[in-house]
């Protein structure tokens, strides 16, 4: 195909990176235990994830860039499919982060899930409330961490296939107009 | 000795000093993490002694802030040391300063011997060979 039309609009084979077929999940665990960190970040290796393990609210926020003191520009990159964090934590509790985390522009659509050792309805239902993704009990069981995957590796999928099925609509209607101004 | 330390493993279920969880914890080695179910452990009473203290120095000030209190038993549970962090908060919750101190008296000593047993448990189970570290009992 000729060189004859770049505009912006048609920039097929840049941003890769968010194009890459599904693969690793990389999910950023929040946990003031080291005992509890340890444990979750060994249940999602177990589970084919990536993951980044932050022992605060404060820091998870740093990671992400939403501590105010950077901006959100040089964070592009990262890509976060999944955060979970404990509820009860000292200084940020689980359920500020998650306040935050749907305030921001940025990640608001990442799923949060909630960890706790207690089993406290009100908790549960404000979180739910909040948008939490999910709720679990500690100890996370490996199973749940597996169901989490699934339905993200699913969602991703359709995500995936959505744009491949868009790009393929835009790069056939080029091809149709480049032919019709050949003759 | 393989028998030797599914024997006691087996004991230390019935006893309640361990559960499922442990379980789960096996579950998750393999070759290339022969030994998680000890680095937790390990992690455990490194990280478990500390927050013991400051309950410790906390009490022995006759200081009852329940809400501290609570929140440093938050991370100590663990089966039968479970039970007395439960009740614990329990009394941390109705502010029973006397149910405090004796629940905590109760889970230091549970600890203590949680601890012992468990060193021995991973002693004999590094001695007898990886593979029966990782198996299951029940």
């Amino acid at each position: 195909m000729a060189e004859v039309m770049r505009p912006e609009k048609f920039d097929i084979s840049n941003d890769t990176s968010s194009l890459a077929s599904p693969e690793l999940l990389h999910v950023l665990a929040v946990d003031d235990s080291i005992v509890d960190r340890k444990f979750i970040e060994r249940l999602l290796k177990v589970s084919s994830c990536k993951v980044t393990v932050v022992d605060s609210a404060t820091r998870a926020l740093q990671y992400l860039g939403l501590d105010g003191d950077n901006s959100s520009v040089g964070f592009q990159d990262l890509k976060i499919n999944l955060i979970m964090t404990d509820y009860s934590m000292p200084g940020m509790t689980g359920y500020e982060l998650l306040k935050k985390i749907k305030e921001s522009s940025a990640f608001r659509e990442i799923p949060v899930v909630i960890m706790s050792s207690e089993n406290i309805l009100p908790r549960i239902d404000r979180c739910l409330e909040e948008g939490a993704e999910d709720f679990l009990l500690k100890p996370v069981k490996l199973a749940d961490v597996k169901r989490l995957r699934d339905s993200l590796m699913k969602a991703e999928e359709r995500v995936f296939k959505n744009i491949k099925h868009k790009r393929e609509l835009e790069a056939s209607d080029i091809y149709s107009q480049l032919k019709r101004a050949k003759i | 000795m393989q028998r030797q330390v599914a024997l006691i493993k087996q004991s230390l279920f019935d006893q309640g000093y361990l559960d499922d969880q442990f379980i789960e914890l096996e579950e998750l080695q393999d070759d290339a993490n022969p030994n998680f179910v000890e680095e937790v452990a390990a992690l455990y009473f490194k990280d478990s002694p500390r927050l013991i203290n400051s309950i410790d120095q906390a009490l022995e000030r006759g200081s009852f802030d329940f809400n501290r209190l609570d929140s440093y038993m938050h991370h100590i549970g663990a089966s039968k040391v479970k039970t007395e962090c439960t009740m614990f908060r329990e009394y941390c919750r109705v502010g029973n300063a006397e149910g405090c101190l004796r629940s905590f008296q109760q889970l230091k000593k549970e600890h203590a011997i949680l601890r012992k047993k468990l060193d021995h448990y991973f002693q004999l189970a590094r001695q007898a060979g990886p593979k029966e570290a990782a198996r299951r009992s029940k």
